[in-house]
């Protein structure tokens, strides 16, 4: 369990968020895709902390990367229902287009 | 790291990436959702390999209860599929893949061939008590940063996602008693 | 620092053994005090005896696997609770543990309904989240106010200092509000909604057989743990004259969760979108300001 390693896998997980995030055509799943990236990043983050430099300072950066996730999960959701309730859909791509 | 920490990292590591690929290829909005949360836990538990026991726990803790209101989203949104029928809901695959492969070899070559610096100091002995003193003392700045940004994204999500504002349940001069459809439990 | 030593995952085997046994105890107080001691064990055999019943096109995955992790669930649960002075994990943050498990029984319970692929599952699932969502905040900060007083997230720490004064006699607010939140996530007493007889069970409306013995019997694991840690956090924990420690813990969780459950059965039903506005309301100022006291107390 080396630095070069776990930012393998935190690598792994945030190419397959980035995958999901570019090819997904639900709001909802797009931001499935988001929340991978961030979790990716989350065990980066953990690993520079661990093998580089074990300071309070990282685990406060960790502590902002997981409420930068909720943050946008909580506004993606309210975005989606506003979406839902106006035009009915939750598809993306139907909101292309500043119109209506 | 001892050979055993070694092995459960790489078992974690393998779920995590498993379970986010499963996300996107599975039949059913539930088996996505839970599928993220999986790999949210053994993300978690991975942190505890690394000391990071409060962050750690506190990941697995937040990620779970987000799953399952989202989980309730993609019902709400995209209808019940329990029948597990294939679903997919994507708009093109061949450049995200191909783009998502690219990250990967750009990150993980980055990753192992970048010289990295050798480890300067010592995690603390009570890591969880010095990041509660860091957050109170030296990085109090974060913490009233991050507060008001919750609260702000409260008050936001509550804005957009209401669908009945202040003048439907008080009237348009907001002297009326509310009109809900159900009593609230503290009778207002 | 408590003196408490943890003994490895190797004794995993012995604290299932502990949980069950005392649970059984339990259960069958219980069945006593309304007259029937031998009622829990005559349901466990008929349900294991019962042939299991499927439904069409249920998802077999997510809802036997969600009821397989509800005793899992309580397992984990005292891992963490020291037995006098041994405990099978000593985590520096056991409070936050015990605090990530309720929150992972969210996902127990709805997977459960969902994996039936039935209607009044389904309403069963949606009734424990919307009521979790009121219990659960307060039931966090109610948890906070012994990690406070104690100064640690350690349950051996927050044992070692209720030797002078139980918790519960100066912050009786916020084992109230504890309570309320083990009511909550056994799904008893003014939190049967999800499986109240007006969804023919709901959760347990389409289980049978032994997925149907793994729910119930998971929910009364999950009452004893939760006692256990309440007895921990706010009781004392081992302390008291005579018995040894050990002994005291099973005792007080035993009695804990015999009045937990006779409180439960007096209480009637409040429904979810009813409680919504008292857990958010009352019981979240409530824990707070207690919490507020308990801080205070702690810096003077």
């Amino acid at each position: 369990m080396t630095l070069q390693t776990v930012l393998l896998v935190a690598s792994a997980l945030f190419s397959v968020g980035l995958y999901g995030a570019l090819s997904q055509q639900v709001v909802v799943m797009v931001m499935m895709g988001l929340e991978l990236m961030l979790n990716g990043v989350v065990l980066a983050a953990a690993a520079f902390w661990w093998f580089l430099s074990p300071s309070p300072d990282g685990q406060v950066l960790l502590l902002v990367v997981i409420t930068a996730m909720t943050v946008e999960m909580a506004m993606g959701f309210a975005v989606a229902t506003l979406l839902h309730r106006t035009a009915g859909t939750d598809s993306a791509e139907s909101v292309a287009e500043l119109h209506g | 790291m001892s050979v055993l920490s070694g092995i459960v990292f790489w078992v974690l590591g393998a779920l995590a990436v498993g379970t986010g690929v499963a996300v996107f290829r599975v039949d059913s909005m539930a088996r996505a959702s839970y599928a993220l949360a999986v790999s949210f836990a053994a993300v978690g538990l991975a942190l505890l390999l690394v000391d990071l026991e409060f962050v750690g726990v506190v990941t697995v803790l937040m990620m779970t209860m987000e799953m399952a209101v989202m989980a309730v989203f993609m019902v709400m949104f995209m209808g019940m599929n329990p029948a597990l029928m294939p679903m997919s809901m994507t708009h093109g695959t061949r450049t995200p893949a191909v783009l998502a492969v690219g990250c990967f070899l750009l990150l993980g070559s980055g990753s192992v061939l970048v010289p990295w610096p050798t480890r300067e100091g010592s995690p603390a002995a009570d890591p969880t008590a010095s990041l509660g003193l860091a957050l109170m003392e030296s990085k109090m700045l974060v913490m009233l940063t991050v507060s008001a940004v919750l609260f702000a994204t409260v008050v936001a999500a509550l804005c957009l996602a209401a669908a009945r504002t202040r003048y439907d349940r008080f009237g348009d001069d907001l002297r009326s008693r509310p009109v809900d459809p159900i009593r609230g439990g503290v009778g207002r | 620092m408590g003196e408490v030593t943890a003994v490895g995952t190797g004794w995993v085997p012995l604290a299932a053994a502990v949980l069950l046994a005392t649970t059984a105890v339990t259960a069958t107080a219980d069945g006593a005090l309304l007259g029937r001691p031998d009622r829990p064990w005559a349901e466990a055999a008929r349900l294991l005896r019962q042939q299991r019943r499927t439904t069409l096109a249920a998802d077999t995955l997510l809802g036997r696997g969600a009821v397989l992790l509800a005793p899992v669930v309580a397992l984990l649960m005292v891992a963490v609770v020291p037995l006098g002075t041994w405990t099978v994990a000593d985590l520096g943050v056991g409070v936050v543990w015990f605090n990530a498990l309720d929150v992972v029984l969210w996902a127990v319970f709805w997977l459960a309904g969902w994996g039936a692929n039935s209607a009044l599952a389904l309403v069963g699932a949606y009734r424990f989240l919307a009521q979790a969502l009121a219990y659960e905040l307060p039931l966090m900060f109610a948890l906070a106010a012994p990690a406070v007083a104690a100064q640690s997230l350690r349950l051996g720490d927050v044992v070692a200092a209720q030797q002078g004064l139980w918790f519960v006699v100066w912050m009786p607010a916020a084992f109230a509000v504890y309570c309320t939140g083990v009511l909550g996530f056994t799904a008893r007493g003014p939190f049967a909604a999800p499986v109240s007889a007006d969804v023919a069970g709901g959760l347990a409306a389409e289980l049978s057989g032994v997925d149907r013995l793994l729910l119930a019997g998971g929910r009364w694991l999950l009452l004893v743990a939760g006692a256990a840690f309440g007895v921990t956090a706010f009781l004392g924990g081992g302390g008291g004259p005579l018995l040894p420690g050990w002994l005291w813990v099973l005792v007080k969780t035993v009695l804990l969760s015999l009045v937990l459950a006779a409180v439960a059965r007096r209480l009637p039903l409040w429904r979810a979108d009813r409680f919504t506005e008292v857990g958010w309301l009352v019981l979240l100022p409530v824990a707070l300001l207690q919490l507020l006291v308990v801080a205070v107390v702690e810096v003077l």
